[in-house]
Protein backbone atom coordinates (compact mmCIF):
# COMPACT_ATOMS: atom_id res chain seq x y z
CA UNK A 1 0.00 0.00 0.00
CA UNK A 2 1.39 3.44 -0.86
CA UNK A 3 1.98 5.73 2.11
CA UNK A 4 1.60 9.45 1.95
CA UNK A 5 3.03 10.19 5.37
CA UNK A 6 6.56 10.08 6.69
CA UNK A 7 7.54 7.32 9.06
CA UNK A 8 10.19 4.71 9.55
CA UNK A 9 9.16 1.31 8.28
CA UNK A 10 9.60 -1.43 10.85
CA UNK A 11 12.36 -3.87 9.86
CA UNK A 12 11.13 -6.70 7.67
CA UNK A 13 10.98 -10.27 8.88
CA UNK A 14 13.95 -11.06 6.65
CA UNK A 15 16.05 -8.25 8.07
CA UNK A 16 15.33 -9.51 11.57
CA UNK A 17 16.15 -13.12 10.73
CA UNK A 18 19.46 -12.17 9.12
CA UNK A 19 20.34 -9.84 11.98
CA UNK A 20 19.57 -12.53 14.55
CA UNK A 21 21.72 -15.05 12.72
CA UNK A 22 24.58 -12.58 12.38
CA UNK A 23 24.46 -11.59 16.06
CA UNK A 24 24.45 -15.21 17.14
CA UNK A 25 27.41 -16.15 14.95
CA UNK A 26 29.38 -13.09 16.08
CA UNK A 27 28.57 -13.76 19.72
CA UNK A 28 29.77 -17.35 19.43
CA UNK A 29 32.90 -16.12 17.69
CA UNK A 30 32.18 -18.22 14.61
CA UNK A 31 32.49 -15.39 12.13
CA UNK A 32 34.90 -12.49 12.22
CA UNK A 33 33.28 -9.06 11.64
CA UNK A 34 36.26 -7.87 9.57
CA UNK A 35 35.97 -10.94 7.36
CA UNK A 36 32.26 -10.21 6.77
CA UNK A 37 33.10 -6.66 5.77
CA UNK A 38 35.98 -7.83 3.56
CA UNK A 39 33.85 -10.38 1.74
CA UNK A 40 31.13 -7.96 0.65
CA UNK A 41 33.77 -5.29 -0.05
CA UNK A 42 35.57 -7.65 -2.44
CA UNK A 43 32.53 -8.07 -4.66
CA UNK A 44 31.32 -4.50 -4.35
CA UNK A 45 34.60 -2.85 -5.23
CA UNK A 46 37.26 -5.25 -6.46
CA UNK A 47 35.87 -8.15 -8.47
CA UNK A 48 33.43 -7.24 -11.26
CA UNK A 49 32.68 -7.17 -15.00
CA UNK A 50 35.63 -4.87 -15.70
CA UNK A 51 37.81 -7.99 -15.31
CA UNK A 52 35.87 -9.77 -18.05
CA UNK A 53 35.92 -6.66 -20.27
CA UNK A 54 39.72 -6.59 -19.91
CA UNK A 55 39.92 -10.24 -21.01
CA UNK A 56 37.61 -9.71 -24.01
CA UNK A 57 39.34 -6.51 -25.20
CA UNK A 58 42.71 -8.23 -24.92
CA UNK A 59 41.42 -11.18 -26.96
CA UNK A 60 40.17 -8.80 -29.65
CA UNK A 61 43.48 -6.98 -29.92
CA UNK A 62 45.96 -9.82 -29.30
CA UNK A 63 45.52 -12.94 -31.49
CA UNK A 64 47.99 -15.01 -29.44
CA UNK A 65 46.10 -14.28 -26.24
CA UNK A 66 42.81 -15.10 -27.95
CA UNK A 67 44.19 -18.45 -29.04
CA UNK A 68 45.41 -19.17 -25.51
CA UNK A 69 42.06 -18.09 -24.07
CA UNK A 70 40.05 -20.40 -26.32
CA UNK A 71 42.43 -23.29 -25.66
CA UNK A 72 42.75 -23.01 -21.87
CA UNK A 73 40.82 -20.07 -20.43
CA UNK A 74 41.62 -20.95 -16.82
CA UNK A 75 45.37 -20.45 -17.23
CA UNK A 76 45.09 -17.63 -19.78
CA UNK A 77 43.10 -15.44 -17.37
CA UNK A 78 45.17 -16.58 -14.37
CA UNK A 79 48.14 -15.00 -16.16
CA UNK A 80 46.22 -11.71 -15.96
CA UNK A 81 45.65 -12.26 -12.23
CA UNK A 82 42.04 -13.40 -12.43
CA UNK A 83 41.48 -16.51 -10.35
CA UNK A 84 39.55 -17.57 -7.28
CA UNK A 85 36.14 -18.54 -6.08
CA UNK A 86 33.60 -19.34 -8.82
CA UNK A 87 36.29 -19.06 -11.47
CA UNK A 88 38.34 -22.14 -10.62
CA UNK A 89 37.65 -23.74 -14.01
CA UNK A 90 36.83 -21.62 -17.04
CA UNK A 91 35.81 -22.11 -20.65
CA UNK A 92 35.45 -19.23 -23.10
CA UNK A 93 33.02 -19.69 -25.99
CA UNK A 94 33.36 -17.52 -29.08
CA UNK A 95 30.54 -15.81 -30.93
CA UNK A 96 30.74 -15.85 -34.71
CA UNK A 97 28.39 -14.79 -37.50
CA UNK A 98 27.19 -18.41 -37.73
CA UNK A 99 26.84 -19.11 -34.00
CA UNK A 100 25.82 -17.19 -30.89
CA UNK A 101 26.46 -18.42 -27.34
CA UNK A 102 24.34 -17.88 -24.24
CA UNK A 103 25.13 -18.90 -20.65
CA UNK A 104 22.67 -19.98 -17.95
CA UNK A 105 22.52 -22.09 -14.80
CA UNK A 106 19.13 -23.80 -14.74
CA UNK A 107 19.74 -25.47 -11.36
CA UNK A 108 21.02 -22.51 -9.34
CA UNK A 109 23.07 -19.46 -10.27
CA UNK A 110 26.56 -20.59 -11.34
CA UNK A 111 28.36 -17.64 -12.90
CA UNK A 112 32.03 -16.71 -13.51
CA UNK A 113 32.53 -14.50 -10.44
CA UNK A 114 36.23 -13.88 -11.06
CA UNK A 115 35.47 -12.24 -14.40
CA UNK A 116 31.95 -10.84 -13.97
CA UNK A 117 31.45 -10.44 -10.21
CA UNK A 118 28.15 -11.50 -8.68
CA UNK A 119 25.28 -12.33 -11.05
CA UNK A 120 22.49 -9.80 -11.63
CA UNK A 121 18.95 -10.50 -10.40
CA UNK A 122 17.69 -11.46 -13.87
CA UNK A 123 20.36 -14.16 -14.26
CA UNK A 124 19.20 -15.77 -11.00
CA UNK A 125 15.50 -15.34 -11.80
CA UNK A 126 13.19 -18.30 -12.41
CA UNK A 127 12.04 -17.12 -15.87
CA UNK A 128 15.61 -16.73 -17.18
CA UNK A 129 16.67 -20.10 -15.79
CA UNK A 130 13.56 -21.75 -17.24
CA UNK A 131 13.54 -20.16 -20.68
CA UNK A 132 17.19 -19.69 -21.68
CA UNK A 133 17.56 -23.39 -22.57
CA UNK A 134 14.20 -23.89 -24.29
CA UNK A 135 13.45 -20.56 -25.97
CA UNK A 136 16.72 -18.61 -26.23
CA UNK A 137 15.50 -16.40 -29.06
CA UNK A 138 12.60 -15.02 -27.07
CA UNK A 139 14.96 -14.45 -24.13
CA UNK A 140 17.36 -12.53 -26.37
CA UNK A 141 14.44 -10.49 -27.72
CA UNK A 142 13.64 -9.37 -24.18
CA UNK A 143 17.12 -7.89 -24.02
CA UNK A 144 16.58 -6.22 -27.40
CA UNK A 145 18.90 -8.65 -29.17
CA UNK A 146 17.77 -9.84 -32.60
CA UNK A 147 19.91 -12.34 -34.48
CA UNK A 148 19.62 -13.41 -38.13
CA UNK A 149 17.56 -16.59 -38.61
CA UNK A 150 20.67 -18.25 -40.03
CA UNK A 151 22.65 -17.80 -36.79
CA UNK A 152 22.69 -20.96 -34.68
CA UNK A 153 22.32 -20.61 -30.92
CA UNK A 154 24.36 -22.59 -28.41
CA UNK A 155 23.18 -22.48 -24.80
CA UNK A 156 25.60 -23.48 -22.03
CA UNK A 157 23.89 -24.81 -18.91
CA UNK A 158 26.44 -24.47 -16.08
CA UNK A 159 25.74 -27.70 -14.22
CA UNK A 160 29.33 -28.34 -13.03
CA UNK A 161 32.07 -26.14 -11.54
CA UNK A 162 33.12 -25.20 -15.08
CA UNK A 163 32.25 -21.54 -15.62
CA UNK A 164 31.50 -20.09 -19.05
CA UNK A 165 32.26 -16.68 -20.50
CA UNK A 166 31.09 -15.54 -23.94
CA UNK A 167 33.62 -13.85 -26.19
CA UNK A 168 31.40 -11.43 -28.12
CA UNK A 169 32.16 -10.49 -31.72
CA UNK A 170 34.34 -7.43 -32.07
CA UNK A 171 32.24 -4.50 -33.32
CA UNK A 172 32.88 -3.39 -36.89
CA UNK A 173 35.18 -0.41 -37.35
CA UNK A 174 37.22 -1.01 -34.20
CA UNK A 175 40.01 -3.06 -35.79
CA UNK A 176 42.71 -0.46 -35.05
CA UNK A 177 41.45 0.47 -31.57
CA UNK A 178 43.61 -0.03 -28.49
CA UNK A 179 42.67 -2.35 -25.66
CA UNK A 180 41.60 0.39 -23.25
CA UNK A 181 39.17 1.91 -25.74
CA UNK A 182 37.78 -1.49 -26.71
CA UNK A 183 36.97 -2.31 -23.07
CA UNK A 184 34.33 0.40 -23.02
CA UNK A 185 32.33 -1.56 -25.63
CA UNK A 186 32.20 -4.78 -23.61
CA UNK A 187 29.09 -4.89 -21.46
CA UNK A 188 28.57 -7.49 -18.76
CA UNK A 189 25.45 -8.68 -20.60
CA UNK A 190 27.46 -9.31 -23.79
CA UNK A 191 29.74 -11.67 -21.85
CA UNK A 192 26.73 -13.71 -20.66
CA UNK A 193 25.46 -13.67 -24.23
CA UNK A 194 22.13 -11.87 -23.83
CA UNK A 195 23.45 -8.86 -25.74
CA UNK A 196 26.08 -8.04 -28.36
CA UNK A 197 29.08 -5.80 -27.71
CA UNK A 198 28.23 -2.12 -28.09
CA UNK A 199 28.79 -0.63 -31.57
CA UNK A 200 31.80 1.62 -32.22
CA UNK A 201 29.44 4.58 -32.54
CA UNK A 202 28.73 4.42 -28.77
CA UNK A 203 32.19 5.81 -28.12
CA UNK A 204 32.32 8.12 -31.13
CA UNK A 205 29.15 9.70 -29.79
CA UNK A 206 30.59 9.99 -26.31
CA UNK A 207 33.75 11.59 -27.68
CA UNK A 208 31.69 14.10 -29.65
CA UNK A 209 29.75 15.05 -26.53
CA UNK A 210 32.81 15.59 -24.36
CA UNK B 1 15.97 -34.63 -6.77
CA UNK B 2 13.67 -32.84 -9.21
CA UNK B 3 12.82 -29.96 -6.92
CA UNK B 4 11.56 -26.43 -7.38
CA UNK B 5 15.08 -25.38 -8.29
CA UNK B 6 15.20 -27.56 -11.41
CA UNK B 7 13.79 -24.96 -13.77
CA UNK B 8 15.03 -25.66 -17.30
CA UNK B 9 12.12 -25.63 -19.77
CA UNK B 10 9.38 -24.73 -17.26
CA UNK B 11 6.52 -22.64 -18.60
CA UNK B 12 4.39 -19.91 -17.09
CA UNK B 13 7.06 -18.03 -15.17
CA UNK B 14 6.51 -14.83 -17.12
CA UNK B 15 8.91 -12.23 -18.46
CA UNK B 16 12.44 -11.72 -17.14
CA UNK B 17 12.17 -7.94 -16.78
CA UNK B 18 15.92 -7.30 -16.49
CA UNK B 19 17.05 -4.12 -14.77
CA UNK B 20 19.27 -1.97 -17.02
CA UNK B 21 22.88 -3.03 -16.49
CA UNK B 22 24.11 0.46 -15.65
CA UNK B 23 21.48 1.00 -12.95
CA UNK B 24 21.43 -2.30 -11.11
CA UNK B 25 22.86 -2.28 -7.58
CA UNK B 26 24.87 -5.32 -6.42
CA UNK B 27 22.55 -5.80 -3.45
CA UNK B 28 18.99 -4.56 -3.27
CA UNK B 29 18.79 -4.41 0.53
CA UNK B 30 21.23 -4.35 3.42
CA UNK B 31 20.09 -7.79 4.58
CA UNK B 32 21.08 -9.25 1.18
CA UNK B 33 24.65 -7.98 1.66
CA UNK B 34 24.66 -9.53 5.15
CA UNK B 35 23.34 -12.96 4.23
CA UNK B 36 25.76 -13.07 1.29
CA UNK B 37 28.77 -12.37 3.53
CA UNK B 38 27.50 -14.70 6.27
CA UNK B 39 27.00 -17.55 3.84
CA UNK B 40 30.52 -17.20 2.45
CA UNK B 41 32.12 -16.69 5.87
CA UNK B 42 30.42 -19.71 7.45
CA UNK B 43 31.25 -21.77 4.34
CA UNK B 44 34.91 -21.06 5.09
CA UNK B 45 34.61 -22.91 8.41
CA UNK B 46 34.80 -26.15 6.43
CA UNK B 47 31.78 -27.72 8.12
CA UNK B 48 30.00 -28.28 4.80
CA UNK B 49 30.84 -28.15 1.09
CA UNK B 50 29.26 -26.32 -1.85
CA UNK B 51 27.07 -29.28 -2.83
CA UNK B 52 25.69 -29.67 0.69
CA UNK B 53 24.99 -25.98 0.64
CA UNK B 54 23.17 -26.19 -2.72
CA UNK B 55 21.21 -29.20 -1.48
CA UNK B 56 20.15 -27.30 1.65
CA UNK B 57 18.55 -24.62 -0.57
CA UNK B 58 16.95 -27.22 -2.84
CA UNK B 59 15.34 -29.21 -0.02
CA UNK B 60 12.33 -26.94 0.23
CA UNK B 61 8.73 -27.13 -0.90
CA UNK B 62 8.84 -26.02 -4.56
CA UNK B 63 6.21 -23.36 -3.87
CA UNK B 64 8.42 -21.83 -1.16
CA UNK B 65 11.53 -22.03 -3.31
CA UNK B 66 9.82 -20.17 -6.15
CA UNK B 67 8.00 -17.64 -4.00
CA UNK B 68 11.08 -16.60 -2.07
CA UNK B 69 13.67 -14.24 -3.44
CA UNK B 70 17.15 -15.49 -4.31
CA UNK B 71 18.85 -14.40 -1.12
CA UNK B 72 15.89 -15.57 0.95
CA UNK B 73 16.67 -19.05 -0.34
CA UNK B 74 20.26 -18.50 0.75
CA UNK B 75 19.01 -17.59 4.23
CA UNK B 76 16.81 -20.69 4.43
CA UNK B 77 19.76 -22.81 3.30
CA UNK B 78 22.12 -21.35 5.88
CA UNK B 79 19.61 -21.66 8.73
CA UNK B 80 19.16 -25.32 7.79
CA UNK B 81 22.91 -26.05 7.63
CA UNK B 82 23.63 -24.34 10.95
CA UNK B 83 20.89 -26.39 12.54
CA UNK B 84 21.84 -29.71 10.94
CA UNK B 85 25.56 -29.29 11.64
CA UNK B 86 24.89 -28.17 15.23
CA UNK B 87 27.30 -25.30 14.77
CA UNK B 88 25.47 -22.90 17.05
CA UNK B 89 25.39 -25.43 19.85
CA UNK B 90 29.06 -24.77 20.56
CA UNK B 91 29.05 -22.60 23.60
CA UNK B 92 31.84 -20.15 22.96
CA UNK B 93 35.16 -19.27 21.40
CA UNK B 94 37.04 -21.70 23.63
CA UNK B 95 34.96 -24.58 22.37
CA UNK B 96 35.48 -23.39 18.78
CA UNK B 97 39.22 -23.63 19.38
CA UNK B 98 39.03 -27.00 21.08
CA UNK B 99 37.15 -28.37 18.09
CA UNK B 100 39.64 -26.87 15.66
CA UNK B 101 37.19 -24.50 14.04
CA UNK B 102 39.39 -22.17 12.01
CA UNK B 103 37.71 -18.80 11.76
CA UNK B 104 39.34 -16.65 9.07
CA UNK B 105 39.96 -12.94 9.66
CA UNK B 106 39.71 -10.42 6.80
CA UNK B 107 43.08 -11.38 5.33
CA UNK B 108 42.35 -15.09 5.67
CA UNK B 109 38.94 -14.67 4.02
CA UNK B 110 40.46 -12.77 1.13
CA UNK B 111 43.00 -15.52 0.61
CA UNK B 112 40.29 -18.19 0.58
CA UNK B 113 38.27 -16.21 -2.00
CA UNK B 114 41.37 -15.72 -4.15
CA UNK B 115 42.32 -19.39 -4.15
CA UNK B 116 38.77 -20.74 -4.59
CA UNK B 117 37.97 -24.43 -4.41
CA UNK B 118 39.14 -26.27 -7.51
CA UNK B 119 37.28 -29.52 -8.15
CA UNK B 120 39.73 -31.18 -10.54
CA UNK B 121 41.02 -34.49 -9.11
CA UNK B 122 43.48 -37.15 -10.24
CA UNK B 123 42.05 -39.73 -12.65
CA UNK B 124 41.25 -42.97 -10.83
CA UNK B 125 40.03 -44.80 -13.93
CA UNK B 126 40.22 -44.29 -17.68
CA UNK B 127 37.43 -42.21 -19.24
CA UNK B 128 34.64 -44.38 -20.56
CA UNK B 129 33.62 -42.04 -23.38
CA UNK B 130 35.69 -40.34 -26.07
CA UNK B 131 34.95 -37.11 -27.93
CA UNK B 132 32.19 -37.75 -30.46
CA UNK B 133 30.65 -40.64 -28.50
CA UNK B 134 26.85 -40.79 -28.50
CA UNK B 135 25.41 -40.93 -24.99
CA UNK B 136 21.99 -41.16 -23.35
CA UNK B 137 20.97 -39.78 -19.96
CA UNK B 138 18.88 -42.44 -18.21
CA UNK B 139 15.87 -41.23 -16.25
CA UNK B 140 16.39 -41.28 -12.51
CA UNK B 141 14.60 -40.96 -9.22
CA UNK B 142 16.08 -40.23 -5.83
CA UNK B 143 15.76 -37.40 -3.38
CA UNK B 144 19.48 -36.70 -3.11
CA UNK B 145 21.39 -33.83 -4.64
CA UNK B 146 22.24 -34.18 -8.31
CA UNK B 147 23.37 -31.93 -11.14
CA UNK B 148 21.55 -33.66 -13.95
CA UNK B 149 18.60 -31.45 -14.91
CA UNK B 150 15.19 -33.08 -15.40
CA UNK B 151 14.83 -31.68 -18.93
CA UNK B 152 17.73 -33.76 -20.22
CA UNK B 153 16.75 -37.07 -18.60
CA UNK B 154 15.91 -39.58 -21.29
CA UNK B 155 17.60 -37.51 -24.00
CA UNK B 156 20.58 -38.42 -26.15
CA UNK B 157 23.50 -36.24 -27.10
CA UNK B 158 27.13 -36.23 -28.11
CA UNK B 159 30.29 -35.83 -26.05
CA UNK B 160 32.08 -32.68 -27.24
CA UNK B 161 34.66 -32.21 -24.49
CA UNK B 162 36.22 -34.08 -21.58
CA UNK B 163 37.12 -31.89 -18.60
CA UNK B 164 38.97 -34.58 -16.63
CA UNK B 165 37.98 -36.01 -13.26
CA UNK B 166 36.00 -33.63 -11.04
CA UNK B 167 34.41 -33.91 -7.60
CA UNK B 168 31.11 -35.77 -8.10
CA UNK B 169 28.32 -33.62 -6.61
CA UNK B 170 25.87 -36.44 -5.83
CA UNK B 171 28.41 -38.05 -3.48
CA UNK B 172 29.94 -34.77 -2.30
CA UNK B 173 26.52 -33.61 -1.04
CA UNK B 174 26.65 -36.60 1.32
CA UNK B 175 30.14 -35.61 2.47
CA UNK B 176 31.88 -38.16 0.26
CA UNK B 177 34.45 -36.27 -1.83
CA UNK B 178 35.31 -38.43 -4.80
CA UNK B 179 35.85 -37.79 -8.47
CA UNK B 180 34.19 -38.92 -11.68
CA UNK B 181 34.93 -38.01 -15.29
CA UNK B 182 33.17 -34.86 -16.39
CA UNK B 183 32.08 -34.22 -19.98
CA UNK B 184 30.52 -31.43 -21.98
CA UNK B 185 27.60 -33.02 -23.82
CA UNK B 186 25.77 -31.38 -26.73
CA UNK B 187 22.03 -31.94 -27.20
CA UNK B 188 20.06 -30.86 -30.27
CA UNK B 189 17.44 -28.27 -29.40
CA UNK B 190 15.01 -30.16 -31.59
CA UNK B 191 15.43 -33.40 -29.68
CA UNK B 192 14.88 -31.64 -26.34
CA UNK B 193 12.14 -29.18 -27.23
CA UNK B 194 10.69 -30.08 -30.62
CA UNK B 195 10.87 -28.72 -34.13
CA UNK B 196 10.60 -25.06 -33.12
CA UNK B 197 14.10 -25.33 -31.69
CA UNK B 198 15.85 -26.17 -34.93
CA UNK B 199 19.30 -24.58 -35.15
CA UNK B 200 19.64 -24.48 -31.38
CA UNK B 201 21.67 -26.70 -29.13
CA UNK B 202 22.22 -27.01 -25.40
CA UNK B 203 25.59 -27.93 -23.89
CA UNK B 204 25.40 -29.51 -20.44
CA UNK B 205 28.23 -30.64 -18.17
CA UNK B 206 27.51 -34.21 -17.08
CA UNK B 207 29.48 -36.66 -14.97
CA UNK B 208 30.08 -40.20 -16.20
CA UNK B 209 27.61 -41.92 -13.81
CA UNK B 210 24.81 -39.82 -15.40
CA UNK B 211 25.52 -41.30 -18.84
CA UNK B 212 25.11 -44.50 -20.80
CA UNK B 213 26.39 -45.32 -24.26
CA UNK B 214 23.53 -44.83 -26.73
CA UNK B 215 22.33 -48.17 -28.08
CA UNK B 216 22.69 -48.22 -31.85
Amino acid sequence: MPHDHDHTEPPSDLELRVKALESLLLQKGQVNPDALYGISETYEHKVGPKNGAHVVAKAWSDPDFKQALLTDATSAVADLGYMGRQGEHLTVVENMPSVHNLVVCTLCSCYPWTLLGLPPVWYKSAPYRARAVSEPRSVLAEFGTELPESTGIQVWDSTSEMRYLVLPMQPAGTEDWGEARLQALVSRNSMVGVELAKPASTLAQRDAES
Amino acid sequence: MIGGHDLGGKHGLGPINPEPESEEPLFHAEWERRIFALTLATGMLGQWNIDESRHARERQHPVDYLKQSYYENWLVGLEKLLDEKHLLERANQQQNQQENLRIPDAVGAEKILASGGPTLMPDMAPARFGIGAKVTVPKRQGSGHTRVPAYVQGASGEIVDHYGTHVFPDANARGDRRGEHLYSVRFDGESLWGSESQGQSVFIDLWEPYLEATAI
